[in-house]
């Protein structure tokens, strides 16, 4: 099989699990326990990581970029720069990158661990279907998580950026909040919450169809792990490009 | 003395015959029964292809209702993948299953849904659910099922009963030594009384006193449950243990083994022997014993 039909057997695999795993949402019976306790774990688990990318990099945005503003002399944009970088491009992205990282691999190992050990059989010959019990929350969960980590990436991004431009540069506080208050727009907003509900469906995809396709034992698994968070990523970073030409099409911000 | 008691004498109750003519009944509308007639399951000349590999090569027999079909062979020649067949976990590539009379060849994976409640398997390694404890784990059907949770205890109870195991019901699977990870599966797949049940090498790498009690298990489902089912192994005494003896229970109402004799011969377990995905034997234990194909032979005597 070459290269080109394979990649398109993938795209209608995965395809195929996320349409059965959408309507699976609709029938009895509904896996909601599963989906909380997948919230849970992947949502209320990823905070503190999440808590101290978005600081830090709110913080180190301002520390690169305070300098250049002040040669123009325009400090009292400080704020609208950091933030307009968050909202727009580094909150979702960094926050997919990371939830990648820990959630993406989690599940992939988590179900292909389960196919070698054949407990994915051993469902389905239960009269269970994998797609509804495992793969349905799951895909839920990070629809459902995602958008609410990024938004909390942007806040504390713009923590981070507010606490160096006010102990480090000696800044007035409300200059920087007025910046922040007056650069943002609703459009920016929703455009920084569309691009994680995408990308939560793209990761959740990728990591249960890489973790249930497992073949070859405990190697496999750690095969198709490193699969799926390098697909990941990969794929996180090239829908962001189309999805921001998409949303400056769509909501008009379009230069 | 038959004679004897024949004898009708005037002015006394005529002989009470009744229970032998209720028993005959019953035991002509076994026999009668058109449903037996009807395989439990059957392979018409199943083909299938791994990577350019035939895995089961034109692969045709029969499980009838009640009997134990062991399937003999080496690793990698097919056994394991028949099983899966008859789930409908895998789908073959060219000819006919049929499970109960039904043709499940294809099924789409709703369909097989229900043919697969009427089926328990039992995986090698157990295959038990890791983040389910015991109980959780042998509750897994009736759970999906939505049964209340009263009736699902009494039902777990039950099956760990059957399988001795009722001590364990709220540890986790890691804790379980290997034997009784296999016994739990066993209680796991028997959870609503399937009539169709299949081993996939239950005794592979257990103790030769734990083996035996997963021999006794299957033997108590075939004589006394009336289950058909495929036994798949490789190891000799499942063999001797499956097609010499049978379960019966004794007056105190306990279930004994008693070697097949002078008394009774057990019609209800037959052997398949495979090979590369073919059949190379079918029959039942005395036949295969004679057999003069060498491989065979190897395989009895390990040389």
């Amino acid at each position: 099989m070459n290269i080109f039909k394979r990649l398109l057997l993938e795209l209608q695999e995965m395809s195929l699990l996320s349409a059965r795993a959408a309507l699976g949402i609709f029938k009895k019976p509904r896996y909601i326990p599963e989906a909380i306790a997948q919230m849970d774990s992947i949502g209320v688990g990823s905070l503190t990581i999440i808590i101290l990318t978005g600081f830090f990099t709110g913080g180190v945005l301002t520390l690169q970029t305070y300098q250049t503003l002040a040669s123009y002399g325009a400090t009292d944009q400080l704020g609208y720069l950091v933030s307009i970088s968050l909202v727009r491009e580094l909150g979702p992205v960094l926050t997919a990158l990371m939830v990648t990282g820990r959630v993406v691999s989690a599940i992939s190992a988590e179900l292909g661990s389960m196919v070698v050990s054949e407990q994915i059989d051993a469902m389905r010959a239960l009269g269970t279907d994998p797609n509804r019990k495992l793969v349905a929350p799951r895909l839920i969960a990070l629809i459902v998580t995602l958008p609410l980590l990024t938004l909390v990436a942007d806040v504390m991004g713009i923590a981070g950026g507010w606490a160096v431009s006010t102990f480090l540069y000696d800044l007035p506080s409300t200059m920087f909040i007025n910046s922040v208050r007056d650069g943002i727009t609703t459009d920016d907003i929703i455009g920084g919450i569309i691009k994680p509900l995408v990308f939560a469906f793209l990761m959740g995809t990728i990591a249960c169809h890489k973790g249930l396709k497992t073949e070859g034992g405990t190697v496999g698994v750690g095969r198709s792990t490193t699969t799926a968070v390098v697909t990941a990523s990969i794929i996180v970073i090239i829908a962001d490009f189309f999805l921001a030409k998409a949303l400056q099409v769509i909501l008009g911000t379009q230069p | 003395m038959m004679a004897e008691t024949s004898v009708h004498r005037p002015g006394a109750q005529p002989p009470d015959n009744r229970v032998s003519e209720r028993a005959a009944e019953s035991t002509f509308r076994e026999v009668d029964d058109t449903e037996r007639a009807i395989p439990a399951i059957e392979f018409r000349e199943v083909t299938m292809v791994f990577d350019d590999r035939k895995v089961l090569d034109n692969l045709s027999f029969k499980v009838m209702k009640g009997e134990t079909k062991i399937i003999l062979g080496g690793s990698g020649c097919g056994k394991s993948t028949t099983i899966k067949l008859v789930l409908g976990l895998l789908k073959p590539d060219s000819g006919k299953i049929l499970v109960d009379g039904e043709d499940i060849t294809n099924y789409s994976e709703v369909e097989m849904m229900r043919v697969r409640k009427k089926i328990g398997m039992i995986f090698q390694e157990g295959a038990l659910f890791d983040s389910l404890s015991v109980y959780e784990n042998v509750a897994f059907k009736l759970h999906e099922q939505g049964v209340p949770e009263d009736q699902v205890e009494n039902e777990v109870r039950r099956m760990l009963r059957f399988v001795n195991l009722e001590p364990a019901i709220d540890k986790m699977p890691a804790e379980l030594s290997g034997g009784m990870r296999r016994r739990v599966g066993i209680a796991r797949a028997l959870v609503g009384d399937p009539k169709i049940v299949m081993f996939d090498e239950p005794t592979a790498g257990l103790d030769p006193p734990t083996a035996r009690t997963i021999c006794e298990l299957a033997m108590k489902l075939r004589d006394l449950e009336d289950v058909s089912s495929i036994f798949v192994t490789h190891e000799m005494n499942n063999l001797d243990y499956l097609t010499s003896e049978y379960a019966v229970v004794n007056e105190a109402g306990e279930v004994v083994f008693e070697t097949e004799g002078e008394k009774l011969c057990l019609i209800n377990c037959k052997v398949l022997m495979m090979r590369d995905g073919q059949v190379i034997f079918s029959g039942t234990d005395e036949t295969l014993r004679k057999a003069d194909d060498t491989y065979i032979q190897k395989f009895l005597r390990g040389h």
